[in-house]
Formats: structure tokens, C-alpha cells, sequence
């Protein structure tokens, strides 16, 4: 990424869903951001590995910044999706209990949905959960239905929201790990850019000074191994190390677990196996082990959720991935194991405070904490990237950025056309015909958009994660090789520098 | 519909090309063969090692000069082949959607159809491996497609998963690549290849073969940095303290190959899910009249031989579909061939004893190792036909023919049944 400039109105730490959804929100206003990374890609870290779910909000304690932003992202998401060309799919969840006793939990968790406005909740008996859920299991004694629960695409969300940010003028600076923030000193005046002349250098220092006696000046220096950059508010959106960059720069006040998730994604011809979200009672640890349909038609069950001292720790293991199998055996019978394509696990940024951390910090002014974010996290990812901004907006009061535009037009799915329309773009551009993933049909032009859009794929994953090649049965078997024959052109790489990941 | 053919082959591999050659000698001239990739010869282009043909042309050639021949004979009869062109979609009533880059998207009829996809092999997120999910780790034929056609030999230290055919080429492969493979490891008793593989590809280079191990544990955030490897007991669980660690940086995967039936679902076929391929009758015809299914899609095999020759039967059998426009000569008179214990399944799974016309081939797996048993094929209490076998493996497909001369002595239902070895 080319860098023409190096102080910034803001720095967002982190380009997962948060970052980039606090990015797209920023990007309405009249401010110059720039959003860091440390892996090649957005959407590296948790983004990248949850259970792609807009959760209805019933879960939250009544009056926590999880029910509040949890149920507002929830009713976010049909414009997002209308807006972003985000496959968004509002299917409906349940909540099964097993026992008599348990119908209090459910009504307790009834009770808490209403409180947080979620609507259109239902207790459901056994039979009648069974008429909208037939694969339920034995033992399932009753159900909470709750519609307005959805299944998305994490990764095409998480990108929707960095393109359009970019589209509207956010910069981004990947392969950049921040290795410490500094406070500027109060009293001096600071661009990272040298001016050019006495002239400009005396306007500068002038409206610095201005700028610091309102409290909006350049007050921190954020150092990379990709270099330093200077802004006036920092984002803090770093995931499972938000509290290792808060305590660079302000009082350690919070502490954030790695909850390690494991899942099991099944081929697509397992993907009508339920057709509801299907949750089992939450206990303390999370929502326990759920069964769903991914948007894209594949069958997702998971997580498990225990802490881990490594956060670096992706692994799946034999234990968890059993757990899994156990559990979701329960809510719905004959899971169709022997379909599963993939397993995978990811952390969950666990706070120590038990709701989301999202604040400018008491001393440290402009440094602004959106920490915890562990579910519902994904689903608020829209409101919290509003509610930052409202933040920023106190801070700073910016004016609005005349040339936003709310919409992002997404790759072409072109498998999923009808036979006219795609017979129509494949006429038009060739290479919208040439298949190369043939498990998922993904082609070659889908592949050069995923590589050549701002802010495109540059590893196996990246393009998998914006086109799915790579994503099917057979996990990039047959395609991998053209995909880095394809990426190793269109970088001018080698063959040996293509990677899978980071 | 953008264009009528008499029959539509999908897939330029072994079975493919072998099943165009024979309809096309057996009287069909309107063919077009269908292949995705941008030559023809399937898998065939990427094995380049040694021993394809002993028994089709009786000598010993490699995967492209085997797929030459048939590709030779393709171009001499004239047969239209388009490449780099994806069938997605077959109706039941033999409309084919394809797409390519040259000719955009068509909807084509066909009178037939043989579909000859091959099949792909089972990625490391089917084996639910637990560890974490680094660059390194490939499935053998991806590696070979590497090594083979593309000159980038992806790693130095590797280890092996699975026993398939393509793991042990491709542990020879590796070595003379120079790299050093350091171990196999089978979560089976027993070997997934073909006994002349193990002893030319692994005990010739030394690389040691571990029977009923797996991988438990991958390590590497990026890249891959070592495997672990344990036993397993009867259960098929690890067994506590066996564990062994290896560093590497290259773990390839061997661990079983799946009939590529996507494309088949799509035209409403009825699939097998013991071998993942379609139910086909004695004229290797689907449930789904005038669609016929050979090679590695139906069944897989573990000699090409085996593939060209059930294709050339598929072949035939579509020609005549197409000649007699799926009129049968004879009423009709099915009965069921089913596996015994021990037995795994068979190909094909009725025959229409009505209409025989030549001899059929009965083909299957074992599903254990069993040494000295005798095969029959039974109907009822008579005994059709029975072979001695000193060993029969799951590795190896088993092949019985029953003479058509025997078959219209034949009035009910057929048991392969195996005795002997302990069963």
C-alpha cells in the first residue's frame, strides 16, 4: 500500500469486521482516515472464523451495550445488505431446551428479548417446533422461535465495509503491526510531513496550535513496523490484543481472553438439513453449540468455548471438534457428519467486564476503546461502527464528506445467475465463463476481480474468502494450483511466494 | 436450445475419451466430448510415472503416452471435443448447460449421455484433522499437479497421510525431487494401494510405512512446522503415548477418492453411498434412462485398464440407446445383484436378464484384508460362476465375469458371496 501522507485525523487499529465497519462509518464524514492491519488481509483474525450469525438480541443482559447495539445492527442488516451486496438471509432461529425445568431459562430468555426490543418471540412446544424443524432431536422438550434472526457471509461483510470505506476515501495500511503508541507532547506542534516552506511551516504550527488549545490536535504517535503515523484519536479495534494496544498507551482497565470456538462446515448438499438457526439454552461460557445453514448453503455446527493462553491458537482438536459432534447431536438428529468439508476454530475477544468495552478512555482523550467485542459482536458490527462514529463525531465534530456514496456493487456471483443473465455477462466478458473452481463454479473473472479491486486478494484464503474458490468439497484441490498460477501473474510473483494465508 | 447432439460425453480423462472412441465405432458420428480443463487425458497428464496400459496395450507406458493413444484415435475419428468447457447442469431429460470462455453459455440436447467426471480426492477438512490450518499441507494429486505440470516441487521435509496409489507415487516422486519424505502413516491395518506400489515406491527408497497411524496434531501458524503422529487402536482412536512428532514442512494427503456425482444429482440420478457413484444396470445405464456412467465416477477404480474398458462398454451401450431411440428388443426381465458379507457393494447393481447381449462384468470391493476365499456368484442355491483368490484387499477392485451363456440360465436374484478366510 502506498503511503502519500502520514498523519491522519484518525488511526483504526485492526481491520476485522469492527475496524472496517467503524472505517465505513467514518467515511461519511469529512475526515482523513487511515485503518491499520497487521495480517495482508482484512478480515484476518475472529472475522474470519465464527458462526456467521446476526443474532436476534434476546441473550443480552436488558441495558448493555450488547442488547442495545446487538439489536440495532440486527435491524441494520436488510439495508446493509442492500446497500453492501451482502448475501444476507433472515431465516429465524431457536432456542431448544431439553427438560421441563428448562422452559424457565427459555422464558427467562423471552423476558430479556422483550426488554431489548426483539420482537416476534414465541414459546413453542415440542410438537410445534417439531412442524417447523422436523430433523429435532429425542429429547428436545420445547423451543423458542425467534424470527428475526439471520445468517450472513462474514467475509464478504467484513470487505463490503473496507471497500466502501475505501471507496469513500479511507486509506488502509496492511502488513502493518503496531509495535507502540506515544502520546505527543502537548505543547509542540506535530506533522510527520515536513513542510515545505517557512509560509507553510508557520500556517501549520499555527493551526496545530489552534487545533491542540481545542483539544482536537495531533496527539498521538502510532509506531509500526510499516512506519510511524500521527492522528488525532486512535481506534482501538485490535480484537483479542485490544487490551495489549490500550495499555500502550493508556491504564491497563480492562483484560481480554482468547475463547477459543471450534466448528465443523459441512458440503453443501448437508445445507438443508435445518432451516432455522437452532441454539441450544445458553449457558456462562456462550451460546452453547448451535446447528445452521450458512448463507451460501453449507451446514455449520460449532463452537465450543474454552479459554486459551495462546491467541495465537487456531487449532482444532480432537476433543473439541467431539464436543461438537456430541452436542449438536442433541438438538438435531442425523447431522450428516460424514459430509463435513472443513473445521476450523476462532477466538473470541472475551473482556473482562462482560459487555462490550466501546469508549473514549477517561485520561486518554482521542484514544477510543471498542474492545470485548465477542458475540454478539458480528451482528452489532453495523451499529457499533455508528455508534464510534457518534464518538468521533463529539470529538472532533467533522463535516459530512460530500462525495459519500452508501453503496458497493460485489463480484458477480455468477453461478447463481439465471441462465439468460449469465449467458448475457459471460458474453460480455469471457472469462466470466472459464470455471476453475468447479465445486463451488467459480470462474477465472471472478477470481482477476477478487485479485485486481482495491484492496484485493493476494493469498489462497483472500481470494477464497471473496469468491469461495477453494471454498467447496474438495477445499481448493483441484483449483489451487490455477489460483496461484493466477495469483503469482497478477502480482508478478513467483510460484513459491504465493501463500496460503497471512 | 442452442444446439442438438447425438451424444454428449462428459470428461476428456480415460473414460471419457474411451467411451467416445467405442459409440463412435459402434455408429454414433454426432459426439461431442466435454472436458473442463484445457487438454484432454484427465488425471492422466499428471502421471507421469510408469505402468499404465499392461493390460489394455500389454506394455508398460505413462499416464500421457496411455491418454495419447485414445486422444490419437479421438482426433483420427473426428470426434468434437471441446475443452476448457464446464458442464453445470444436466435435466433429466438430457439438456446440458455448458459454459465456456469461447462459446459463452449453451443449453445442448443429447439422445445420450456417458458421464466420465472422475472423481476428486478427500481434502484434509473431510479427514477432521485436528491442528491448525497452515501452508504445507496439499492433497497427493494437488502436489503431483505441482511437481508434474507446473516445475515447483512445495517442500522438503514431508510426511505422508494415507496409503492411497497417489501418496506412494508421490513419495517417490518427492524423493527424486529431493526431498525427504520421512514416513507414511495409514490409519488402516492395512495398505490403500496396490501392493506393487508399496514395494517399487516405498520399500525401494526406504521410506518407512506405518499401518493403523494417523495424524493427530498439525503445528504451524503460517507455515506448516511439523505433524504428530500416534497409533490407533481397533476403535480407531489414538492411543495415549504413541505419539511421535516429526517436523516438516509438507504434509501430503492419500486418504481416499470420491466419484465426482455433483453433475449427476443435478439430472436427478440415484447415487450409491457405499461408492459414492451412480446405480447402473448391467449397461452401465443410470436410473435416469439414457444416461450412462464409467470410470472413476461410477465406482473408483486402481487401473486405468479397468476404466477404458468398462468405458468402451458404456460406449456401446449409449450407441444402442441411440440407435434403438431406448426401445428395448426384448421385454424386460430385472433382477438384483447384491453384495455378500464381506463385500462392499456391486457394480452394476441389476441386470435386465431380458436383453443380455454380451458377457457382464460384476465389480467390487472387499472391505477387509481375507486370505484364501472363493468368490461365487449365486442365484439362489445354483452357483453361476466362482473364483479362488490367495488374498483379496480393499485396495484392489475384484472383477467376475458372468458369460452371457450362463446368464440366460439365469431366473432370479444374484448374491456375490465370498467364503473362506475366516468369514
Amino acid at each position: 500500500m502506498i503511503m502519500n501522507r502520514r498523519n491522519y485525523d484518525i488511526v483504526i487499529i485492526g481491520a476485522g469486521v469492527i475496524g472496517c465497519s467503524v472505517a465505513r462509518a467514518l467515511s461519511r464524514y469529512d475526515l482523513s482516515v487511515l485503518c491499520i492491519d497487521r495480517e495482508s488481509d482484512v478480515c484476518e483474525g475472529t472475522s474470519k472464523a465464527n458462526s456467521a450469525i446476526i443474532h436476534a438480541g434476546f441473550d443480552a443482559k436488558p441495558g448493555s451495550l450488547k442488547a442495545l447495539l446487538n439489536v440495532r445492527g440486527n435491524q441494520m442488516m436488510d439495508q446493509i445488505a442492500e446497500e453492501l451486496d451482502v448475501p444476507f438471509k433472515r431465516i429465524g432461529a431457536m432456542v431448544l431446551c431439553f427438560c421441563e425445568e428448562d422452559i424457565s431459562v427459555l422464558k427467562d430468555l423471552m423476558d430479556k428479548g422483550e426488554k431489548n426490543g426483539v420482537e416476534g418471540i414465541r414459546l413453542l412446544s415440542r410438537e410445534e417446533a417439531l412442524e417447523l424443524e422436523p430433523g429435532l432431536g429425542d429429547e428436545v422438550y420445547a423451543a423458542l422461535h425467534v424470527p428475526s434472526s439471520g445468517i450472513v457471509c462474514p467475509f464478504e461483510l467484513t470487505l463490503a465495509f473496507a471497500e466502501n470505506a475505501y471507496h469513500n476515501g479511507t486509506e488502509f495500511s496492511l502488513n502493518t503491526e503496531v509495535t507502540g503508541i506515544k502520546m505527543l507532547p502537548e505543547t509542540e506542534p506535530h506533522t510527520a510531513n515536513k513542510p515545505k516552506d517557512a509560509d507553510e511551516a508557520a500556517e501549520d504550527i499555527a493551526e496545530a496550535r489552534e487545533r491542540l488549545r481545542s483539544g482536537t490536535g495531533y496527539k498521538f504517535m502510532i509506531d509500526t513496523d510499516n512506519g510511524s503515523f500521527v492522528s488525532k484519536c486512535v481506534i482501538n479495534c485490535a480484537g483479542v490484543y485490544a487490551d495489549k494496544i490500550h495499555n500502550m498507551v493508556c491504564e491497563p482497565s480492562f483484560s481480554i481472553v482468547a475463547r477459543k470456538g471450534e466448528y465443523m462446515l459441512m458440503d453443501k448438499s448437508a445445507g438443508n438439513t435445518v432451516s432455522h438457526t437452532i441454539f441450544q439454552t445458553p449457558t456462562r461460557m456462550g451460546k452453547g453449540v448451535l446447528v445452521t445453514p450458512t448463507v451460501h448453503g453449507n451446514l455449520l455446527v460449532g463452537p465450543t468455548a474454552y479459554d486459551i493462553d495462546d491467541k495465537e491458537n487456531v487449532g482444532t482438536t480432537r476433543d473439541g471438534l467431539g464436543t461438537v459432534r456430541a452436542k449438536s447431536s442433541m438438538s438435531i438428529k442425523d447431522i450428516p457428519f460424514n459430509k463435513v468439508i472443513n473445521s476450523f476454530s476462532g477466538l473470541r475477544a472475551t473482556g473482562s467486564t462482560g459487555d462490550f468495552i466501546i469508549q473514549e478512555d477517561e485520561k486518554v482523550k482521542g484514544f477510543i476503546d471498542v474492545a470485548g467485542i465477542e458475540s454478539p459482536g458480528l451482528s452489532s458490527a453495523p451499529a457499533i461502527g455508528t455508534y464510534v462514529a457518534d464518538i468521533v463525531c463529539r470529538i472532533l465534530d467533522p463535516a459530512v464528506n460530500p462525495y459519500y456514496d452508501p453503496t458497493r456493487l460485489g463480484i458477480p456471483r455468477v453461478a447463481e445467475m439465471s441462465v439468460e443473465d449469465r449467458r448475457r455477462l459471460v458474453g460480455q466478458r469471457p472469462d466470466y465463463g472459464q470455471i476453475v473452481c468447479r465445486c463451488e463454479e467459480i470462474s477465472e473473472g471472478e477470481i482477476q476481480d477478487a485479485i485486481r479491486r482495491p484492496l484485493g486478494a493476494t493469498t489462497l484464503d483472500g481470494v477464497k474468502r471473496r469468491v469461495r474458490a477453494g471454498m467447496g468439497r474438495c477445499q481448493g484441490g483441484f483449483c489451487a494450483p490455477k489460483v496461484m498460477d493466477m495469483l503469482a501473474h497478477e502480482l508478478g510473483i513467483s510460484y513459491a511466494e504465493v501463500k496460503k494465508n497471512g | 436450445m442452442d444446439r442438438h447432439v447425438s451424444l454428449a460425453v462428459i470428461g476428456a480423462g480415460p473414460a471419457g475419451l474411451a467411451a467416445a472412441v467405442s459409440a463412435h465405432e459402434a455408429g454414433i458420428e454426432n459426439i461431442v466430448i466435454y472436458e473442463r480443463d484445457e487438454k484432454l487425458g484427465g488425471i492422466l497428464n499428471q502421471c507421469i510415472h510408469n505402468g499404465f496400459g499392461l493390460h489394455t496395450f500389454k506394455e508398460e507406458l505413462t499416464g500421457p503416452e496411455y491418454a495419447t493413444r485414445f486422444i490419437d484415435k479421438v482426433r483420427e475419428l473426428g470426434i468434437r471435443c471441446e475443452t476448457e468447457s464446464m458442464v453445470v447442469s444436466i435435466s433429466p431429460q438430457r439438456e446440458i448447460t455448458v459454459v465456456s470462455k469461447r462459446y459463452g453459455l449453451r443449453v445442448v440436447s443429447a439422445d445420450a449421455i456417458v458421464l466420465a467426471m472422475g472423481c476428486r480426492e478427500r481434502p484434509r477438512g473431510a479427514l477432521n484433522i485436528p491442528g491448525m490450518r497452515p501452508q504445507g499441507i496439499y492433497t497427493a494429486g494437488a502436489a503431483q499437479k505441482l511437481v508434474n505440470c507446473e516445475g515447483y516441487v512445495p517442500g522438503k521435509e514431508v510426511v505422508i497421510l494415507g496409503s492411497g496409489d497417489i501418496g506412494l507415487i508421490m513419495a517417490r516422486r518427492m524423493t527424486l525431487e529431493g526431498a525427504h519424505v520421512k514416513v507414511v502413516a495409514e490409519l488402516m491395518p492395512y495398505s490403500g494401494g496396490l501392493k506393487r506400489n508399496i514395494v517399487q515406491c516405498l520399500d525401494d527408497y526406504d521410506i518407512p510405512l506405518k499401518l493403523s497411524h494417523t495424524v493427530v496434531d498439525i503445528k504451524g501458524k503460517r507455515k506448516l512446522e511439523g505433524v504428530t503422529i500416534a497409533e490407533v487402536g481397533p476403535d480407531g482412536a489414538p492411543v495415549p503415548g504413541t505419539e511421535e512428532y516429526y517436523e516438516c514442512d509438507t504434509l501430503l494427503l492419500s486418504c481416499g477418492l470420491i466419484p465426482e456425482n455433483e453433475l449427476s444429482l443435478t439430472a436427478g440420478i440415484g447415487i450409491n453411498r457405499i461408492t459414492n457413484g451412480p446405480f447402473v444396470d448391467d449397461r452401465l445405464e443410470t436410473d435416469v434412462p439414457g444416461i450412462f456412467a464409467c470410470g472413476n465416477v461410477l465406482h473408483v477404480h486402481d487401473l486405468v485398464d479397468y476404466v477404458s474398458e468398462e468405458a468402451g462398454r458404456a460406449g456401446r451401450h449409449a450407441a444402442d440407446y441411440i440407435l434403438s431411440g431406448g426401445a428395448k428388443k426384448n421385454p424386460p426381465n430385472i433382477v438384483k445383484v447384491t453384495p455378500g458379507q464381506g463385500i462392499r457393494y456391486t457394480v452394476p447393481v441389476t441386470i435386465d436378464l431380458g436383453n443380455i447381449e454380451e458377457d457382464v462384468h460384476v465389480r467390487f470391493r472387499v472391505g477387509a484384508v481375507y486370505k484364501k476365499v472363493t468368490i461365487k456368484l449365486m442365484c439362489g442355491d445354483k452357483e453361476l460362476t466362482s473364483k479362488r483368490r490367495t488374498i483379496v484387499v480393499p485396495s484392489e477392485m475384484e472383477d467376475v465375469i458372468l458369460r452371457k451363456s450362463i446368464l440366460e440360465e439365469v431366473d432370479g436374484d444374484i448374491r456375490v458371496e465370498m467364503t473362506g478366510g475366516g468369514l
